[in-house]
């Protein structure tokens, strides 16, 4: 279907992984614009764009080189977040897979733009495919003397959700363990070694080309005031038609699963709607019409996160996937922060205990507590991401948890799809007793 | 000590400012090289070559998913059980593997030709159930899939 204007422009009927192709779509027209600009002009268009984050938090990444540190006697860095993690999320691979031009086009304008000549980009690992799509554009790009004084490292991750997290990922890049670090400082001071780092995501970066093809004027009429442009939307679930699709911000979720997706899977009912990944609040069918921006998505109580809409249909038990989102989060939890480290295991235990039939409506407020008891008391957001799946599905489908308690077990047995799904961290001896399926 | 391993890390950590940042690649490197794991000399060559000490190289190594420390089977099979793919039968293409194979997800056939494992969210909820076999994504999958792609495993081995 891809019908498209900013990211995906062009790979209807072009191959963009070949550099000759990418400059027959005017690939690289942007970077000689850009490069006969003074720095501070090129950092104008993007802030002027009001380029907002794709990564998750929907930062203006005009306003985060603004806060980069000036004449520290060390080198300024760009980061590229392609460490793409979140469950639901695959827009960046796509960028990358089909459009690694754009992202490297993006990687200089920026560089040019905050006076660096260091660019790291962080993949993760399973991406091989993506990976050997990279380096074979980098190579051409070079060849063509396209990179100037610029060095673009690709550094491959190794499995590892935590590594997505901003510090996380500069301890990792820098050969620790992707530990988040305490802020302040924040990287724009104090980052990749030490140094005034500027990153962002796969996909905030390979819109920089088309900002400055545009203009900051042009790119701010697509999409809505408060978020220009298009997002690539991650389709994934219960839908019929899953799949990336770009479209404007402030696209309802009704054209993106109904339009665009065909709908609930086999003509089935809507019973939630996961917007983000799923890290994010769950919105329930009456609140399809919400807009995807990042300001009326969180107005409805939820978040943008990586544009990863999760459709849910109404076989699906709601314990179930909590559980199933736990128990990704505890997998992934880095164990600095006891609330996080902790926190999670319980919620896997109790949420276990849930779905087996075993709790008692005590245990729906021990739930409760231990959301509360985590929630924004952690070093980073991983903490709260853990929480929001679980304590949303308790709020919005409380009589769902109801149903399981005093021994009834669940409603759903034998019709749910994700009934007795293993999850990987039953396989680490460590954590078998709690790890156990329903 | 110029091993050729030793040469190619040495390549690796021109990259970067500072050598610690070459310890992942240099794994990466290290476990291709040593049947898909990391046996004990494989973490003292990576540490010798970066100038860490061993135990250095362990902490980071087994805080990574894809770095294996204990031995795997020639192929890897693995299949994500995350939300996206459990929604599109994640399980039955699990326990498929796990029947024409005979292990249990994380365990190797006994004739060491295949590990199974199931993994979180690889990234491909748009074409759900993703198999990787051997780094490679297969999507979508599905359980009736599944015997020939263990038969591919067996006849390329
Ligand atoms: C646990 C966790 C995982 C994250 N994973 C990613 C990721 O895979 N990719 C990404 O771009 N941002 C991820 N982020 C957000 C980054 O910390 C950061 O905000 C982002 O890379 C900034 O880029 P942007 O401003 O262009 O969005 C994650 C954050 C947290 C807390
Ligand atoms: S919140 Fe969790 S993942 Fe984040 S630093 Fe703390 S323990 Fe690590």
């Amino acid at each position: 279907m891809p019908s498209t204007e900013l990211f995906l422009a062009g790979t209807e009927d072009h191959d963009l992984r070949r550099l000759s192709e990418y400059r027959e779509v005017g690939g690289y027209a942007a970077l000689e614009k850009a490069r006969a600009m003074e720095p501070q002009a090129v950092m104008g268009e993007i802030t002027g764009a009001t380029l907002r984050g794709r990564g998750g938090a929907g930062f203006p990444m005009g306003r985060k080189a603004s806060l980069l540190a000036k004449n520290t006697g060390k080198p300024t860095y760009l980061v590229v977040n392609a460490d793409e993690s979140e469950p639901g999320a695959f827009k960046d691979r796509d960028v990358m897979g089909l459009t690694p031009h754009r992202l490297l086009e993006g990687c200089l304008i920026t560089a040019h733009g905050i006076e660096s000549t260091d660019v790291f980009i962080y993949i993760r690992g399973e991406y091989l495919h993506e990976y050997d799509v990279l380096v074979a554009a980098l190579e051409e790009a070079r060849t063509a003397a396209l990179l100037g004084d610029v060095t673009i490292v690709i550094h491959r991750g190794a499995g590892a959700y935590i590594c997505g997290e901003e510090t996380g990922l500069l301890e990792s890049l820098e050969g620790s363990r992707g530990q988040p670090r305490p802020r302040p400082p924040f990287p724009p001071v104090d980052g990749l070694y030490g140094a005034p780092t500027q990153i962002n995501n796969v996909s905030t970066i390979a819109l920089v080309p088309k900002i400055l093809e545009l203009g900051a004027g042009e790119f701010a009429k697509i999409g809505v005031p408060s978020a220009p442009g298009t997002a690539v939307f991650s389709l994934s679930g219960n839908v019929a038609r899953p799949g990336n699709y770009e479209r404007p911000l402030g696209t309802t979720l009704r054209e993106l699963i109904y339009d665009l997706g065909g709908g609930v899977a086999d003509g089935r009912e809507l019973k939630a709607i996961i917007p983000g990944g799923s890290s994010v609040p769950v919105l329930t069918p009456d609140e399809i019409d919400t807009p995807m921006d990042y300001d009326s998505i969180q107005a409805a109580g939820s978040f943008f996160g990586s544009a990863a809409i999760m459709v849910i249909d109404d076989r699906v038990c709601m314990v179930q996937l909590a559980l199933r989102a736990a128990q990704f989060y505890m997998h992934e939890s880095c164990g600095k922060c006891t609330p996080c480290r902790v926190g999670t295991r319980w919620l896997v235990q109790l949420l276990t205990k849930i779905e087996v039939g075993e709790a008692e409506r005590r245990d729906l407020d021990l739930l409760d507590d231990v959301c509360d008891k985590m929630l924004g008391k952690s070093l980073c957001a991983l903490g709260d991401f853990a929480v929001y799946p679980v304590s949303s599905y308790l709020r919005k489908y409380r009589s769902e948890f109801e149903a399981h308690l005093g021994g009834a077990g669940c409603p759903l047995a034998g019709i749910s799809p994700i009934e007795g799904i293993f999850a990987p961290v039953s396989q680490h001896a460590g954590h078998a007793e709690v790890a156990h399926v329903v | 000590m110029s091993t050729p391993f030793y040469n190619r890390v040495q390549k690796l950590r021109k990259q970067y400012p500072q050598s610690r940042s070459a310890v992942l690649p240099a794994l990466r490197l290290a476990q291709e090289e040593h049947g898909g794991w990391l046996p004990s000399e494989a973490l003292r060559e990576v540490a010798d070559a970066l100038d860490e000490t061993p135990a250095y190289v362990v902490s980071i190594a087994s805080f990574y998913d894809m770095l294996n420390l204990e031995p795997v089977g020639r192929h890897l099979v693995e299949v994500c059980t995350n939300l996206s793919c459990a929604l599109a039968g994640a399980q039955s293409v699990l326990d498929g593997f796990a029947g024409e194979l005979g292990v249990r997800p994380g365990g190797t056939t006994e004739d060491g030709v295949v590990t199974l494992r199931a993994i979180e969210c690889a990234g491909g909820c748009g074409h759900a159930p993703v198999v990787i076999v051997d780094g490679a994504y297969r999507e979508p999958v599905q359980a009736k899939d599944v015997s020939a792609i263990v038969e591919e495993l067996r006849a390329f081995d």
